[in-house]
């Protein structure tokens, strides 16, 4: 893995790895001193087409915890907005000797064509792209589910574990979401059970090729005792870009899809609440179900940037800047030993 | 003006024998060429299958307007080296070939460059916004005597609109030509939406909203009697709903591009602009059904929908390139490889699908004929045997978004003949100062 553009980059003992490492590089945020040496002399470039201020700065804060350059590059108010392209503003990160690409992207697939088309040499890394991935959410979700529902209720250590067993549902604007789409493909690999709830006219044609169950029916899937439920912000940008009457009216939509405090009774005790934010609290969510105990969304925010630095280690650290250690078979070796975090 | 022995060529495919092109007609076939070819310039076309001249429904010079894409005399280069003898420019320049005078103007650019005929297509509507018809009968009264109406790249959707178009050109036998694409359905539409839309996160462009155009404009065009063209139909819907027409007695025809019968979209994965087509290329289920409407008549013509475009407007993400592919230099050898040499169609079916029925369609009186004593000599001869890999730079369309680049496609253009005259020998173009 050169780079990481969707979540079906990772087979499943990659995967695990990137977790692993993650819960390793959270180790060290809880110490006095956060900031590690290990990519000190490399550069990110955080490449933003689209606003995003928590992801940005969540990849922002693991570079530096790392202590990489962090060059942050906003399409707004710069030579973008002026009509430059993704093609010639790549050159000039690669001119500036950019090591690994963080790319925001409002358009599905931007990533990959920067990834291949030769106009940057440093490892691209998928912020989000239009409806189509974001694989660290997926990450940090899928890291997150592990610390609460694997091993002894997170106690025990959950190091080299995957989630199967685990039933998931992911609830929610599954159409515009690539957040769905990833963690669709990440939670299969690590061997959890996927259900999506939506209405109909939010759940994509084609779905019936994704490795997950399809219900219109959130009550009904409330009632098997998911362990875990995974609200998805409706996006109603995306919308009204696309002719909008998905549903017939927000209230509607609350009774039929929204998480609130009735719903939250019925989940095992066991049982968390994600959300990728921002919420629209009230619509998806209630402020009861938002705020209750169940609920991990700070957290996700914290293992964000575990997840994110691990991410950037697993590319960066080793070999030369822009390439990364392996077997030349898409295999990860990585020292994760706090020697080498440290070295 | 030189006269040609073509010695051992197989006119359909058939049998070898001589033909002798003469006064830019066909003027003897076998033994009595042979007798009168003495002083010709022979051509040896042992095993090589001779086609009459290829025809183009639908094709996109550019000029005016984009000529860094393309311009009529690049493109009717393409075209010769195609194979084809007499091609549609469509109507979407800048300025729109919406009055008399910008299709006189094209008309008068391919006749000057001589490659092969440019027959401009009028656009249905003024600036091809849908609302207002455009002065059709004066296009078909022009010099260019436009008889195929499209406001291709844009569906004619208002119903109201394409029913007067429809009447309208049964003044002077026009035929229009839709692109059939239900706005509505396919605002923000990247690609085919299907398993791999939704996969990719690209917002869908359904079949049905290709098909549901279609059907209402065959029901349009019986109610008024007239004649209507589908251009680059691309699902099994759309191909029932014309089987369906025609056995209604519709006067409807329809057409299939080279991408559509051989590409899926499964290319889509890479996000290589390249394949950003509209239509978007299908399923291989629709892939089988439209080859399958070729070989059994449903669809008449096979039209290239030759779309080039500067390079800066594909060398981008997907969402931000545009839709379309070049096919010109390629569109017989696609032809050959899905239905030809699978035994689907004989060269005789090619000669009706490329040749013949686009010219029926055009109404152009000297395209697409028997190959026959007296008959123009517009004529193709290709190779059906030899083999090469697509590389667009040394292509001669101005633009490089092939999506057969760096595929091997099975036979070659050999030459072309333009009224008798010689624009394409030993599979390259024969420049102005070397005719005579």
């Amino acid at each position: 893995m050169r780079h990481l553009l969707s979540a079906a980059d990772l087979d499943r003992d990659e995967a695990v790895l990137v977790l692993d490492t993650a819960g390793q590089m959270a180790a060290t945020q809880a110490r006095e001193i956060k900031k590690l040496p290990t990519l000190r002399g490399r550069t990110v470039v955080n490449l933003f087409f689209e606003d995003s201020t928590r992801t940005r700065i969540s990849f922002e804060t693991a570079a530096k915890r790392l202590s990489a350059d962090v060059i942050n590059f906003s399409a707004k108010g710069s030579s973008v907005s002026k009509g430059e392209s993704l093609k010639d503003t790549a050159l000039t990160l690669q001119a500036m000797g950019a090591d690994a690409v963080v790319i925001r992207h409002q358009a599905s697939g931007a990533p990959h064509t920067l990834a291949y088309s030769g106009w940057t040499h440093g490892a691209v890394v998928n912020a989000g792209d239009g409806m189509h991935q974001h694989p660290t959410q997926a990450l940090l979700d899928a890291y997150t589910l592990r610390r609460h529902l694997v091993g002894d209720g997170g106690r025990a250590d959950a190091t080299g574990r995957d989630l199967a067993g685990v039933h998931v549902a992911i609830v929610g604007d599954v159409l515009h979401s690539r957040v769905a789409r990833s963690n669709v493909q990440l939670l299969r690999t690590l061997g959890a059970r996927v259900t999506l709830v939506a209405p109909p006219t939010l759940v994509p044609v084609g779905v019936h090729s994704w490795p997950a169950e399809v219900s219109y029916d959130l009550d009904e899937v409330l009632a098997t005792g998911p362990d875990a439920v995974m609200m998805l912000r409706v996006q109603r940008e995306r919308m009204s870009s696309a002719g909008g009457g998905f549903f017939p009216s927000p209230l509607e939509y609350t009774r039929g899809y929204g998480l609130d405090a009735r719903r939250l009774a019925v989940l095992p005790d066991h049982a968390v609440v994600l959300h990728p934010g921002p919420m629209n609290r009230g619509l998806e969510i209630s402020a009861d179900a938002a705020d209750s105990p169940r609920a991990v969304i700070v957290e996700q925010v914290a293992n964000g940037v575990a997840v994110r630095m691990a991410v950037l280690y697993l590319l960066l650290a080793g070999g030369e800047p822009g390439a990364r250690t392996g077997d030349g078979q898409g295999r990860t070796h990585v020292r994760t030993d706090e020697t080498r975090a440290h070295a | 003006m030189t006269t040609y022995l073509l010695t051992g060529a197989r006119p359909l495919g058939g049998d070898p024998t001589d033909v002798l092109l003469a006064d830019g007609v066909v003027a003897a076939l076998g033994a009595q060429a042979r007798r009168a070819g003495g002083d010709a310039h022979v051509v040896e076309a042992d095993g090589l299958v001779l086609l009459p001249g290829l025809v183009d429904l639908h094709t996109h010079l550019r000029e005016p307007g984009r000529e860094d894409a393309e311009t009529v005399e690049s493109g009717t280069r393409a075209a010769a080296l195609g194979g084809f003898t007499a091609v549609h420019a469509m109507a979407n320049t800048t300025p729109t070939q919406d009055t008399a005078g910008v299709v006189e103007q094209v008309w008068r650019l391919g006749r000057d460059a001589g490659w092969c005929d440019v027959h401009p297509v009028g656009a249905v509507t003024v600036g091809l916004a849908g609302e207002r018809l455009a002065e059709l009968s004066a296009m078909a009264r022009s010099a260019a005597a436009v008889r195929v109406f499209s406001d291709d790249g844009r569906c004619v959707h208002d119903p109201v609109v394409m029913r007067r178009a429809l009447e309208y050109v049964k003044a002077f036998d026009g035929v229009v030509a839709q692109h059939a694409q239900e706005p509505r359905l396919t605002e923000g539409a990247q690609m085919h939406e299907g398993v791999v839309s939704a996969e990719l996160g690209l917002t869908g462009w359904p079949s049905v909203a290709e098909e549901a155009i279609v059907a209402r404009d065959v029901l349009l065009a019986e109610h008024v009697g007239s004649r209507l063209h589908v251009l680059h139909l691309s699902t099994a819907g759309s191909v029932e709903i014309v089987r369906w027409a025609k056995a209604r007695g519709i006067d409807v025809t329809a057409e299939v591009t080279p991408h559509h019968l051989m590409l899926t979209d499964e290319r889509a994965r890479g996000y290589d602009p390249r394949f950003k087509v509209n239509p978007p290329l299908r399923t291989a289920e629709d892939v089988e059904a439209v080859r399958e409407g070729l070989a059994d008549g449903t669809i008449d013509t096979v039209g290239t929908d030759h779309a080039p475009h500067a390079r800066e407007d594909k060398d981008c993400e997907w969402a931000a390139a545009a839709f379309g592919m070049t096919g010109l230099e390629t569109a017989l050898s696609v032809v050959q490889a899905v239905m030809v040499d699978t035994g689907r169609m004989t060269w005789v079916d090619v000669a009706r699908v490329m040749s013949s029925a686009p010219a029926r369609i055009g109404r152009l009186t000297g395209q697409g004929r028997p190959i026959a004593p007296g008959e123009p000599a517009n004529l193709t001869l290709v190779d059906p045997a030899a083999r090469r890999v697509v590389v667009p730079e040394q292509q001669a369309t101005a633009s490089v978004n092939s999506p057969f680049a760096g595929q091997e496609l099975p036979g070659s253009v050999v030459a072309t003949f333009l009224r008798g005259r010689a624009t394409v020998l030993d599979g390259a173009l024969v420049e102005q100062g070397a005719r005579v």
